[in-house]
């Protein structure tokens, strides 16, 4: 087991906390009506999430998937621009033009998925390559769930990641259901880690839900990527504790199971340790909460007071040169902008004008 | 002449038992009905079975016709449509469940490479069906709002359409799944729960392939459109009449592939302006060849050039006043109608 010192496994916590914290106040957002479309949680799925993203250091890449925020936050994201993100403002990180985890920040080493599952490993695969051919000590980690491992795309990139001896850690997070698809119906394998054989990869199944066990067998993959070892894979044991997205009450899951895996809550068992070892006091871990409570209450205040973006920004920034920017509908110019035209007069040629919108 | 072409009469027969129902409920009562009519009909596709489908269109089918008719599938679209296009050359009549058509791309192979071709080559049809859901104005962002019509415009050997009433959903569906070559069935998500209408209950709904409807009539300008966008257009027609004093006839395609040449023809002569109307993206969207055919088959009695009105070309955006943007607005039929006139 990796020794970790008594800030590290506060700092667990802390992100562990703020992981779920973070997507309760999300959730309350949506029920008042802030959050614009699908709100995707990962409760449960916590101590995956931040155990491995805690193994990376600075300027490593991480590629996560729509359940891992608690890695996105070990990796430097703020908070407040998820907010702005969920809440479709001008200030989140794509400008509103896209949703939920769907940003790149190159200065974090973040590579933002999109929603065709399997893709960010092919993407990521990249980053790697130019991380070993320029003989740069950097690692690259993604996600993807039982589901998203069964696509084409991700078939093809952990196959290329491990021919090509890339510096990658894939972790499989078998949280048992893909949407509403039970996760042997996704695979015949009797057990996750057997996929690995496809590929010629060294894997190793873990506790999902155990934060210290993830977080060792991540810094281990980590460590074997940095160290010229190649590909490796995790297999995570968890749970997905909601549905699909808010929309799903996942009638389709059984209250026992539930239940049972609802006892393996990766926060509180990991806060039971703490108290346990006596590395924490309820009293310490009650002011950890509390102080991220109090950050996250002013971070999603301040996202929601920023407006949303100007709508002829629907335009910018197709290409990176000329021309940067689709053009403005004809029926949207000066010259023949709504309600200008006299009924019965030729217009103008609608192209005579300089294409600005109105303002 | 202006008869012929319309689907009107085909509707205008409803005059015996109806039932109201949503654009939603009838492409759930074709699948529905198609099974019980056919045993060789069967669905596949992500979360089709259990759940029901995202978006309930299968729901009690896993109930009704087991396991072996209702197949819950991995996250694997090429492996969907692969299947689907093998057990058609056993003589099966597949539908396979795209989640979202924007997840359609890695099928892309299995469609234009396999299905679209494999009549051509080996005389052995696939006669499949890949339906799911199009279209933006869902806040859902750039994968889950796109309409990918023009990807698969350019590939012989493929149909595809695009339903705007809930008589169209079911009745081209019905025939879709009949067709023995490979259709696309494009449903627009945003008509799921929002299109009502009263649906005979005594006949089969059959709408055939290939022949346009004209939605509404008019004497000044023609507006070609299809799925969502014909109510826009029909919104954008209300505003025309009785604000403006033209009157617009909206000829909705419903078949994208084959297109009704002669049913835009017709709309053509008859108002001799003509506004194209499309959700997709302009650049080498189906304005572009709708305009041709224009060309090609009315040039003689055009009063104005060929207008289209068209999405921008990016990205479907995902914050409101993007998306907003993005899309086109009644606004901009009512001035690309005006312009028209007045040229």
């Amino acid at each position: 087991m990796a020794s970790l010192t008594r800030d590290e496994l506060l700092g667990l916590y802390r992100y562990m906390y703020l992981t779920r914290a973070f997507e309760e106040r999300l959730e309350r957002l949506f029920k008042q009506g802030h959050i614009v479309g699908g709100l995707y949680r990962s409760l449960g799925q916590e101590a995956t999430a931040v155990g491995t993203a805690w193994a990376l250091e600075e300027g490593d890449w991480l590629a996560p998937s729509i359940r891992d925020l608690g890695a996105m936050f070990v990796h430097g994201v703020d908070p407040i621009d998820m907010f702005r993100q969920y809440t479709a403002r001008a200030a989140a990180p794509t400008g509103g033009k896209d949703n939920t985890t769907h940003f790149t920040r190159p200065d974090l080493g973040l590579l933002g998925p999109i929603s065709p599952l399997g893709t960010q490993l092919c993407v990521l695969n990249g980053v790697a390559w130019t991380f070993r051919v320029e003989g740069r000590d950097r690692v690259c980690l993604t996600y993807q769930g039982e589901g998203a491992s069964r696509t084409g795309a991700s078939h093809e990139g952990l196959n290329f990641a491990a021919v090509q001896r890339l510096p990658m850690v894939v972790v499989l997070e078998h949280n048992r259901w893909s949407f509403s698809t039970r996760s042997d119906r996704e695979s015949a394998v009797a057990s996750w880690k057997d996929v690995a054989g496809a590929y010629g990869v060294p894997v190793r199944q873990v506790d999902g839900n155990d934060v210290l066990e993830v977080f060792d067998a991540a810094r281990q993959a980590v460590a074997r990527a940095r160290g010229g070892g190649g590909t490796s894979l995790i297999v995570a044991e968890t749970y997905r504790m909601l549905g699909h997205a808010q929309h799903d009450p996942q009638p389709y899951v059984e209250a026992e199971e539930l239940e049972a895996w609802g006892r393996k809550d990766p926060l509180d068992r990991f806060g039971r340790y703490l108290l346990d070892h006596g590395l924490a006091s309820e009293d310490g871990l009650g002011d950890v909460r509390a102080g991220i409570d109090r950050e996250l209450e002013r971070a999603a205040d301040e996202a929601l007071s920023g407006a949303r973006p100007e709508p002829a920004q629907a335009l910018a920034g197709v290409y990176a040169g000329e021309p940067r920017d689709a053009e403005v509908p004809w029926t949207r110019r000066r010259v023949v902008g709504y309600g200008e035209l006299p009924a019965g007069v030729a217009p103008a040629h609608p192209f005579g004008d300089d294409g600005a919108p109105d303002e | 002449m202006a008869e012929a072409t319309a689907a009107e009469p085909e509707r205008a027969a409803a005059e015996g038992t109806t039932k109201e129902t949503t654009y939603l409920e009838a492409i759930r009562e074709a699948l529905w009905e198609e099974m019980k009519t056919d045993e060789k009909v069967f669905i596949l596709g992500e979360d089709v079975g259990v759940y029901g489908g995202a978006f309930k269109i299968t729901q009690g089918f896993l109930e009704e016709f087991g396991e072996d008719r209702v197949i819950d599938t991995p996250i694997s679209e090429a492996a969907i449509v692969g299947a689907s296009i093998g057990a058609a050359q056993m003589g099966y009549r597949p539908v396979a469940e795209m989640q979202f058509m924007d997840f359609v791309a890695p099928a892309f192979d299995m469609i234009v490479n396999f299905a679209a071709k494999v009549r051509y080559r080996t005389g052995e049809g696939a006669g499949i069906v890949v339906r799911g859901p199009v279209g933006a104005g869902a806040r859902a962002g750039p994968f889950h709002s796109q309409s990918p019509e023009a990807y698969f415009a350019n590939v012989p050997g493929l149909k595809m359409v695009a339903p705007a009433t809930a008589y169209d959903a079911k009745g081209l569906l019905r025939t879709a799944i009949r067709d023995p070559d490979p259709v696309l069935y494009f449903e627009h998500k945003f008509l799921y729960r929002r299109i009502k209408e009263e649906l005979p209950t005594d006949r089969e709904i059959l709408v055939p392939l290939g022949k346009a409807r004209v939605h509404r009539r008019g004497e000044d300008v023609s507006i070609v459109t299809w799925g969502a966008m014909v109510h826009r257009a029909a919104e954008a027609a209300e505003t025309l009449a009785e604000e403006d004093g033209i009157s617009a006839e909206i000829l909705d395609l419903r078949s994208l592939r084959p297109m009704d040449v002669e049913a835009i023809a017709e709309t053509v002569r008859k108002t001799g302006r003509v506004l194209v109307l499309h959700e997709a993206p302009r650049f080498g969207g189906l304005a572009g060849e709708i305009t041709s055919v224009v060309c090609e088959e009315a040039f003689e009695w055009l009063d104005a050039p060929v207008r289209r009105i068209t999405s921008i070309d990016t990205p479907v955006p995902y914050s409101p006043p993007l998306e907003d943007y993005y899309l086109p607005h009644v606004e901009d039929i009512r001035a690309a109608a005006r312009w028209l006139v007045a040229y």
